[in-house]
């Protein structure tokens, strides 16, 4: 393992009931920077993503085999305290999900739930996640508002500020832009370039264009495999595979 | 040629008639029973009020008052009618049953839409199905037989009472309120649900702090049902209430509820009379609060929106 590796995986399947959806992945993450995730639909991209803050556990008969670590330790170990892990590994969904409560609760709601009653730490924690993720000044004036009646962009930033305020090391996004229009996508994007120096973030998307606008490296999947990991220049320029280079000149997806 | 095409295109088809006959008997239905509901309150109202313009009988002392016996006139030659004491055991029994089946449902209701396993789950929905099932006069029979001696030996007094009456729509509400918890809680988003655990909070948590919260205004709603229903049961309540409309003094002392009073004298008055209105009056009454509740439920639906 390289010293600033955050997130290794060894040798992981995955089976829902008899269908293996994961079929051995090997991949490792450096620490900061953004990390996509790329495959057409139905090649395992999402649940590998959910694998690494243990998504997947939720699901019933769901088997889950391999050695994935975070910071050296053992993600799947029996002793692993899930709302520590989920602390530190974030994940921001496809569909834009706050709470049908204020922004304000939603933001501080991690805190609270992990036992911070201050108010001005939680003060504090709103303004500077809701500034990183670069929605502050859409709605400094009205914290009171609910959540949901933002707009699906603005939701979806406020479901990074919510898991920012948690301070986590790693920050899962599932396809975060699929179901924003193309200004909001733009938003979330530009945000993301100002958050990799601080986080590591993986993000799967269907979106190859994203992939090769803000992604510092790409890794490609296709039916529960790992076809290559490279660079992101690299992957979309000198591609090694074939199936790669198929899918990415849209030959199949 | 032309005109033939024309004469079929202007004339009606079989199906145009059909659309006219299906809407007009559609609009009948409909018709028939917003005339029904008129006619009730129409009905209620005017037999209702009957007691305070026919017999001058006061308003005032109809709420504030507590000797019932219609028949009789107090030194101002006006009637007897005291409902202050069914009013008050109406109240008594719906809101004591209320507090003791909201914790209950609601716990019923997490468990089965947060933790239990689908068959077991299904098997608490068959369960909660059979108790709305059961007739109230068995209802009834139990808490006569059961509930009543238990409280006798246990508290003390006759066992009839506030108590036996709100332990009795306790269990009959259950499964009401139960259920439409349930409904509550399924509603909520499952995204909502993942949002939170993968924000590190417990399972516990995510029920408590976004769950319950999501579905607040629909577990209102189940409770208000509920009371609804706990305000309108005669049968089972007039079996273990005591039926004395005397002012409760304690939740052991025997009552009566709105319901009783008109299960017990709907045999014994003769139309158009005193006693008669009078029983209408209870049961307008009782016609005005299902309304409230009604209302209730309304606005918190709206206020979801």
């Amino acid at each position: 393992m390289l010293e600033n590796e955050i997130i290794t995986t060894k040798n992981v399947h995955l089976y829902y009931g008899q269908k293996e959806a994961l079929k051995g992945i090997n991949l490792n993450f450096k620490e900061k920077g953004i990390h996509a995730l790329i495959g057409p639909s139905g090649c395992g991209k999402s649940t590998y993503l959910r694998t690494l803050n243990r998504m997947n556990d939720m699901i019933d008969n769901v088997k889950i085999t391999g050695d994935i670590q975070l910071n050296g330790q053992d993600v799947y170990d029996e002793k692993m305290d899930l709302v520590e892990l989920r602390t530190r590994v974030g994940m921001v969904f496809q569909q834009p999900n706050p709470f049908p409560f204020s922004i304000y609760d939603n933001v501080t709601y991690g805190l609270k739930m992990a036992g911070v009653k201050d108010k001005n730490i939680l003060d504090e924690a709103v303004e500077t996640s809701l500034k990183k993720a670069a929605i502050w000044d859409e709605v400094k004036d009205d914290l009171k508002k609910n959540a949901l009646a933002l707009s699906g962009g603005q939701q979806q930033r406020i479901c990074i500020a919510r898991l920012l305020a948690n301070s986590p090391e790693v920050i899962l996004l599932d396809e975060p832009t699929s179901a924003l229009d193309p200004i909001s996508t733009d938003k979330v994007e530009e945000m993301l370039l100002t958050l990799k120096d601080d986080y590591t973030c993986i993000m799967v998307t269907h979106n190859m264009q994203q992939a090769s606008r803000i992604s510092d490296t790409t890794s490609f999947f296709l039916d529960g495999n790992l076809i290559e990991s490279d660079t992101t220049k690299t992957m979309f320029l000198n591609p090694k595979e074939k199936q790669t280079i198929d899918y990415l000149s849209g030959k199949f997806g | 040629m032309k005109d033939e095409i024309q004469a079929r295109i202007l004339k009606k088809s079989k199906e145009s008639y059909q659309e006219v006959w299906g809407k007009s008997l559609v609009i009948f239905c409909t018709l028939l029973i917003c005339m029904l509901v008129i006619s009730i309150f129409v009905f209620i109202t005017s037999k209702g009020l009957a007691t305070f313009f026919e017999n001058h009988a006061s308003l005032k002392n109809f709420f504030t008052q507590s000797t019932w016996n219609p028949n009789m006139s107090d030194k101002n030659g006006k009637p007897l009618v005291g409902a202050l004491p069914m009013i008050l055991g109406s109240f008594g029994v719906t809101l004591l049953a209320a507090l003791i089946v909201t914790p209950f449902a609601i716990g019923t209701a997490l468990f089965m839409t947060e933790l239990s396993s689908k068959k077991v789950r299904n098997f608490l929905q068959m369960v909660i199905e059979l108790l709305v099932g059961i007739p109230s006069v068995v209802y009834g029979f139990i808490g006569l037989n059961v509930v009543v001696p238990f409280i006798r030996n246990h508290f003390g007094g006759s066992g009839y009472g506030i108590l036996a009456g709100a332990t009795v729509l306790f269990v009959m509400t259950l499964p009401t309120v139960t259920s439409l918890t349930v409904d509550a809680l399924k509603a909520v988003p499952k995204h909502y649900r993942q949002a939170s655990l993968a924000l590190g909070a417990t399972q516990w948590q995510t029920m408590y702090h976004v769950t319950l919260r999501s579905a607040s205004s629909g577990i209102y709603t189940a409770i208000i049902f509920g009371m609804a229903r706990a305000f309108g049961e005669a049968l089972a309540v007039q079996m273990v209430i005591g039926n004395a409309s005397l002012l409760p003094t304690s939740l052991l002392t025997p009552a009566s509820t709105l319901t009783s009073v008109l299960t017990m004298g709907i045999g014994n008055t003769v139309m158009g009379t005193v006693g008669n209105n009078a029983l209408w009056s209870l049961a307008l009454v009782l016609l005005l609060m299902s309304l409230f509740f009604n209302v209730c439920v309304r606005m918190i639906g709206r206020k979801d929106k």
